[in-house]
């Protein structure tokens, strides 16, 4: 029997009866009193000057309250990495220069959205228009455009990364790769587009309700952004359709809301049109890789080096991290003795890139994980084996970047080994393809003013035993409230349905960074379960009082039973106690509070998942067609705090992974997104979605609350590589660049049936 | 001009006066009040808007709300009778078959589509009825779960 009463169980998410009914009320369904209807003009060219921006004819008509353009606004440019003010590169509304096809020149604010609609066809902006740049690879050309003035060659960052000797070790391989691949944008495709409604007062103060994944952040951007103090600014986040990356940066419906209602001092909604969404919410990082892997004969890996150029777009939004993981994720999840990264990215005019799911890693995993199955073809290894050979172990540490605590990579190798061998001999055409990633539980880096990446927790225990658990964690789907929930009540002795969570509402909740790179469980979880502990031992000491206990006996509470450990009969009820103490306390609720930050652990996150995954593929070697037939991973996160939660990200990054790796992409023209529609951007749906399989694999994580850590976004990164892989085995080919398309494997086949191989 | 629409949503009759071009999502959601429906596209391909006319799944955002007149609409807000969940809601309970929600409505109102023609459909059948909604969350497995739990018989005493 388990030694939890909650943790680990199969519950029901804490949103759930509102989610399956209908009641939940997301952003996209508020209506607030005197509410006006926002809309964002955008600009139709690649890179242009602003000569000249006509409001008149748009503000005269009827029904528009407002229009708002750069000028109205404080000039000021954002950016997430606030201690870094060259990255802050975005003005939101450009008071002289576009540099993407979207990027926001005004904003209407009308009665209603058909009014706001036809105000902005009445703006007259005089363009100049630019010479534009698309690809990274010419962008960082001499003679290319320059996106932003005094960038030279478009370089917006660079990152570095090294350990060991590479030159050296590269002199004692047996065998050495060189290989290039590109890697494609993907676009998040929330279901609940970006957007907020911006309500100011007359008394100074501007409450926000935002879709977003990540309410202190929008808090303090605002506040920058428009000279208000953080403190007077409120961000509430209603239950989200949806983040994947792509809500946490401060976005033209919350900004281009909140300068409209600033201005009128009435509420304000601007809701992104699909379109919208697609082609100006940002998006993944297409990423140009080249790689070169040395080994010995017997499948140990020396050395690796790794270049990349991504495409950055117009700005730097979150896309300075992906650089950075991409080339630290490329040298995961293996010992690598010597090892290094140089990233480049390019300022390009197109849209934005940023944070996805997996934050540059799935990338640096296609990559990685193709050549190292490369690798192993050339010098006849098995593709488990070369994975078992150099795969990380528990207490390995990363030469100056991280330590390994938990880590159960090579027990997911058996699984999937056993796997592989249960589907036995696969018919012609049919292949399986592996792959070995793992993740991190929260970044340690940070981009704000504060040093260190922190997250808070107060839990308030009411007179009737009813515990209130305030958080600035932010519940985008993933099922953060329910395993912070769960937490709070294993750690406190109560059952799930005495917690009521109240998260990411920076007017009552304790800032938090939010919900990025798989940070909650662990980083949450664990300021959760101390202020809980606080609160359990405030009560225990009146506990201790009215049992009249020797001081040697220890006490705990348990589904509501507060009791001697040693004896578990002997206690009393958790709601008696309560209600006891606080009326000695003359009705003052009982207050925990905890925190966490993870000083001294790193470069990079406390702790990370590991996993291997298997892709199972059919092809048509005719036409090059190929079917998805079984998704099996092994993943290890630790202790499981919620299972149903585990098994939804699992099958759902399958969705999204498979969709990076097998028909999602964003072609352009000339800086323009061609198919800027569910209907044209290609998606896994119900009938394309492989059978999914999921092998639970026991770690002990002593970093994370009660043994957990990472399980949400990791999961993204190894099904493209997978697919990859499978199709090899499956007819041969390779396929280096994404999305692995049926014209690609149509054409590697021709290609290869010429050369007769 | 605006036209007379009358229809029945969720057991309530209404009679209201309507724009032609206006599309039954916007009645239902916007002169209703009936956010649970949602709208994830302006193209009719993602399916978050579905509801149940006539007792067919039908999406809300391609069809004029005067193609309503007289029909009988259930949306999301009619599935469970007043506090009793209806057995499709408790099965996506169980099995965790959503996640932030948003695609939630329409999937449970294309599965009632599916299930007011066909109660015990099969593992395919369940695939095809809900091919037009997009999940970006879960990997619709959870959902084919669910429902093939309700197919099955699972949930029958709820109801």
């Amino acid at each position: 029997m388990s030694k939890y009463n909650v943790i680990g169980k199969r519950v029901h998410r804490v949103d759930g009866p509102d989610k399956v009914t209908g009641s939940a009320k997301y952003t996209f369904d508020m209506v607030l009193p005197n509410m006006l209807y926002g809309k964002i003009l955008r600009s139709p060219h690649p890179h242009a000057k602003i000569l000249k921006i006509d409001t008149s004819q748009a503000e005269k008509l009827i029904g528009v309250k407002a229009v708002v353009t750069g000028k109205d606004t404080l000039g000021k440019k954002q950016g997430i990495w606030r201690r870094f003010p060259e990255l802050c590169d975005e003005e939101i509304l450009c008071r002289s220069k576009v540099r993407y096809i979207g990027d926001p020149v005004a904003a209407v604010a009308a009665v209603d959205q058909d009014t706001a609609e036809e105000a902005l066809d009445l703006i007259e902006v005089e363009y100049e228009p630019l010479p534009a740049v698309f690809d990274p690879l010419e962008a960082i050309k001499e003679e290319a455009p320059q996106v932003h003035e005094g960038v030279e060659l478009n370089i917006n960052v660079t990152r570095h990364i090294e350990w060991g000797d590479v030159d050296e070790a590269f002199k004692h391989c047996d065998h050495i790769r060189e290989d290039h691949f590109k890697c494609s944008s993907q676009a998040h495709v929330c279901m609940e587009t970006h957007c907020a409604i911006a309500s100011f007062d007359h008394a100074g103060r501007l409450t926000v309700w935002v879709s977003t994944q990540a309410a202190y952040y929008m808090q303090v951007l605002l506040a920058d952004m428009l000279g208000l103090r953080e403190g007077d600014v409120r961000v509430i986040k209603p239950p989200t359709g949806g983040g994947f990356g792509s809500k946490f940066e401060l976005d033209a419906a919350q900004f281009c809301a909140s300068v409209l209602s600033m201005k009128l001092c009435k509420p304000v909604k601007i809701v992104f049109t699909r379109e919208e969404e697609f082609t100006a919410s940002k998006r993944r990082t297409p990423m140009y890789y080249y790689t070169k892997l040395g080994a010995k004969k017997d499948g140990t890996l020396l050395a690796k080096e790794v270049r990349v150029i991504t495409e950055g777009g117009a700005y730097t939004g979150m896309g300075a991290t992906a650089l950075y993981l991409t080339g630290f994720f490329s040298s995961f999840p293996y010992k690598y003795p010597n090892y290094r990264y140089d990233g480049y990215r390019a300022y390009t005019n197109t849209a934005p890139t940023s944070a996805m799911r997996g934050f540059g890693a799935p990338q640096a995993v296609f990559v990685g994980e193709s050549q190292i199955d490369m690798m192993a073809d050339d010098l006849g290894i098995d593709p488990i084996e070369i994975r078992r050979k150099n795969g990380m172990t528990p207490n390995y540490e990363v030469p100056g970047q991280a330590t390994i605590q938990s880590c159960g990579l090579h027990q997911c190798l058996d699984k999937i080994e056993e796997h592989i061998k249960e589907r036995g001999t696969l018919p012609p055409n049919r292949g399986i393809g592996i792959t070995a990633y793992g993740f991190m539980s929260g970044g340690i880096f940070n981009w704000f003013d504060t040093p260190y990446a922190f997250s808070a927790a107060v839990v308030r225990i009411n007179i009737d035993g009813k515990v209130d658990l305030f958080t600035g964690a932010c519940d985008i789907g993933q099922g953060s409230d329910t395993t912070l929930s769960m937490i709070c009540a294993e750690e406190l002795g109560v059952r799930l349905e005495d917690v009521r969570i109240h998260a990411a509402d920076t007017g009552i909740c304790p800032p938090d960074l939010g919900a990025w790179g798989s940070r909650e469980t662990l980083m949450n979880g664990n300021a959760v379960k101390m202020a809980a502990a606080d609160a359990k031992r405030q009560l225990l000491e009146f506990a201790g009082a009215q049992l009249g206990v020797n001081i040697v006996y220890d006490l705990d509470i348990k589904d509501r039973w507060i009791h001697l450990v040693d004896r578990p009969e002997r206690g009393v009820s958790y709601f008696d106690i309560v209600k006891a103490a606080i009326r000695g306390r003359d009705g003052e609720a009982i207050m925990g509070r905890g925190h966490y930050t993870p000083h001294r652990k790193g470069m990079i996150s406390p702790a990370f998942s590991f996993g291997v995954q298997a892709a199972e593929v059919e092809v048509d070697p005719e036409t090059g067609k190929y079917k998805l037939i079984n998704v099996t991973t092994a993943h290890e996160s630790g202790t499981v705090i919620n299972p149903v939660g585990i098994e939804g990200q699992l099958e759902g990054a399958i969705m999204m992974a498979g969709g990076y790796g097998f028909c999602e992409d964003q072609p352009m023209d000339q800086g323009k997104i061609l198919n800027p529609s569910i209907g044209d951007y290609k998606l896994i749906r119900s009938l394309d979605m492989p059978e999914t399989k999921i092998l639970e694999i026991e770690t002990y994580e002593p970093e994370g609350p009660f043994g957990a850590k990472e399980a949400g976004e990791g999961l993204t990164n190894p099904t493209a590589g997978a697919i990859g892989n499978a199709i090899y085995k499956a007819v041969g080919v390779r396929i280096t660049d994404l999305p692995i398309t049926p014209e690609k494997v149509f054409r590697a086949l021709r290609e290869k049936e010429k050369q007769g191989t | 001009m605006k036209q007379e629409l009358k229809l029945t949503v969720n057991g309530q009759p209404y009679e209201l006066y309507v724009n032609p071009k206006t599309l039954l999502v916007e009645v239902l959601r916007d002169e209703l009040g009936l956010t649970g429906t949602k709208r994830g596209c302006e193209s009719a391909a993602c399916g978050a808007c579905t509801v149940n006319l006539n007792g067919l799944a039908v999406k809300s955002c391609s069809i004029l709300a005067l193609q309503a007149n007289g029909g009988e609409v259930l949306t999301i807000e009619g599935l469970a009778q007043e506090a009793q969940l209806h057995p499709l809601q408790k099965a996506f309970l169980d099995h965790g078959a959503f996640q932030c929600g948003f695609c939630t409505a329409g999937m449970l109102m294309s599965a009632k589509g599916l299930f007011n023609e066909n109660p015990s459909p099969t593992v395919q059948e369940i695939k095809e009825s809900i091919d037009g909604n997009v999940c970006r969350c879960t990997g619709y497995n959870s959902i084919i779960r669910a429902l093939t739990a309700v197919a099955k018989g699972e949930y029958k005493e709820s109801r």
